[in-house]
């Protein structure tokens, strides 16, 4: 049995939605009634059966919709797609690991057949079916990262290791919570992350860094991140700042459940084999309020989070506008009894 | 003075000899003065192998006090852009031992660097001194045209008339502080614009 792929859209008339089953695997990202930063990085290894981390890379019901939200993307702005020079070998390494691993968890959805460097790439829900020679650029329609990054759910960068640092060197980033690619490319783990409030001065990134540069081939390790948006859209980059901000005064009391989505970031690292670059996914899951507060857990726990949250927390993440709007709605949801521990729903 | 604000943000230092074979010095305005204030601290001889690319700006002053230095080669450039052909060609036959030095207003240190690291100079190489002008080098990170000598804080984008907040956020790649703009979430919000680097 396959996923059905919704048929929806993340701009214009919205039309995204949940099914029943994806609201209950949402990856809540609070396990407990506040939030605050931490180097919350952990081994990125297979989750329960019917979690988003049933599968290391996770395809879902709006692989389809999601790819051509990109191919939009890409088509009014190319430079979201990215690559320097030296990191061509490294886009090879990207499309093996994520063909073998959408293969492994969905052989009724893609296939990757392998005769020495003769490959064919059987991708059933777009409707490909490409034979190329691995290594030869020539051989594909794009370059190897951005043909299967048109193919991959999330955002994709692709980090050179070098000089102790991470260099944000390469990357597909058409769904991004408000940074921009086209500037950032080219800087360290530490020039990238300089806009973040209070991470650094608590040593975060000194940790992070420490930790990313010693990842091992065949040990991923994840993180969750979150934010918020106003409509499902999944292009809220600065490039376009001035075209979806205005959607953050339009929340009122009788729109919030429709309008506000959580969006979570599932994060994860994979130190490349040829390369030795790391390429780090940022794959965005999100869910209207309406959906997350069938689960009475995240309800009751999103609101004392939202309610608590740092002032600059609050401004970085751009919520300051509708954040009491919000408040007050999750409010009426909130009995003010205990939540169970854990990130799940009960 | 530029102040260290985010980890992104240049700073700059002061210029002294540095050991090498060749010292190659771009300047703008008063950056000429960081060139003739290392004569106390430089060996005898120092600036006879020494070349110095200096943009004066409107007020043209600064070129006798070079001229006083002796370099083996003084060349006095109208502007940024048409001093660029020649110094690719000069970065491009670099040799190794060859010590760039930077000094002026950040939009030259920055358009300089830019064009030395796609020439293979690693950044942190390169020997930089702020003098004059705060006015920075903006790219509008929505329609990605460069604003030069922005003095104002919120500023105007030169190329798509967007108002933007001039971020602190810096790209070398770019050679420009990030312009956002400031009033995305409702048009009507005009914030005071002030006078901010100066």
């Amino acid at each position: 049995m396959g996923i059905t792929f919704r048929k929806e859209t993340f701009r214009d008339d919205f039309t995204f939605r949940n099914s029943p089953e994806h609201i209950r695997r949402f990856p809540f990202p609070f396990n407990e009634d506040a939030y605050m930063y931490a180097v919350n990085i952990e081994p990125h290894v297979v989750g329960p059966k019917g979690s988003v981390l049933e599968n290391l890379i996770d395809v879902d019901e709006h692989y389809v919709a999601e790819m051509q939200d990109r191919a939009l993307v890409l088509a009014e702005d190319p430079l979201r797609c990215q690559l320097l020079p030296h990191m061509t070998l490294a886009g090879w390494d990207l499309l093996e690991l994520l063909m073998e691993q959408q293969a492994l968890g969905y052989p009724e959805h893609f296939t990757l057949e392998r005769n020495g460097d003769r490959w064919r790439w059987i991708n059933r829900p777009l409707g490909i079916d490409d034979t190329f020679t691995f290594g030869d650029t020539s051989t594909l329609p794009y370059g190897p990262m951005e043909y299967i990054t048109r193919q991959s759910q999330g955002d994709f960068c692709i980090l050179d290791q070098r000089d102790g640092n991470l260099w944000m060197d390469a990357g597909m980033v058409t769904t991004q919570a408000d940074w921009s690619l086209d500037f950032d490319i080219g800087m360290n783990f530490f020039e990238w992350h300089a806009p973040v409030p209070l991470a650094h001065e608590k040593g975060i990134f000194t940790r992070a860094l420490k930790f990313l540069t010693n990842i091992q081939q065949g040990k991923p390790a994840r993180r969750l991140n979150w934010t918020m948006t106003i409509n499902p859209r999944l292009d809220t980059s600065p490039e376009n700042y001035h075209k979806w901000g205005p959607d953050r005064a339009t929340v009122t009391p009788e729109n919030v459940g429709q309008k506000v989505h959580l969006r979570v970031e599932l994060q994860s690292f994979w130190r490349l084999p040829r390369s030795n670059a790391i390429v780090f996914p940022i794959r965005c899951y999100l869910i209207k309020m309406d959906e997350l507060v069938t689960q009475p857990k995240w309800a009751r726990r999103l609101h004392r989070v939202i309610r608590d949250l740092p002032e600059e927390l609050a401004t970085y993440k751009g919520l300051t506008r509708y954040r009491p709007t919000l408040v007050e709605w999750l409010s009426k949801l909130d009995d003010g009894s205990p939540t169970s521990p854990g990130f799940g729903p009960d | 003075m530029a102040v260290k604000t985010i980890i992104s943000r240049p700073i700059y230092g002061t210029l002294s000899p540095q050991l090498g074979k060749h010292h190659l010095f771009i300047a703008d305005a008063e950056g000429a003065l960081a060139i003739t204030d290392m004569t106390g601290k430089a060996p005898p001889g120092f600036f006879d192998g020494a070349e110095i690319v200096f943009i004066p700006g409107p007020e043209g002053k600064y070129i006798a006090a070079l001229e006083a230095l002796k370099p083996m080669q003084l060349h006095i450039a109208p502007s940024f852009a048409s001093l660029l052909p020649r110094l690719k060609q000069t970065l491009t036959n670099a040799h190794m031992g060859l010590r760039l030095y930077l000094a002026g207003t950040e939009g030259l240190i920055g358009q300089a660097m830019q064009v030395a690291l796609e020439a293979g100079i690693d950044h942190t190489s390169i020997a930089t001194e702020h003098r004059g002008s705060l006015a920075r080098r903006m790219q509008c990170v929505h329609c990605k045209g460069i604003t030069e000598n922005v003095t104002t804080q919120p500023a105007t984008c030169s190329h798509c008339g967007l108002l933007l907040l001039v971020r602190d956020h810096y790209s070398r790649r770019l050679a420009a502080f990030q312009g956002v703009c400031i009033n995305a979430e409702d048009r009507s919000e005009i914030p005071p614009i002030e006078e901010a680097f100066p």
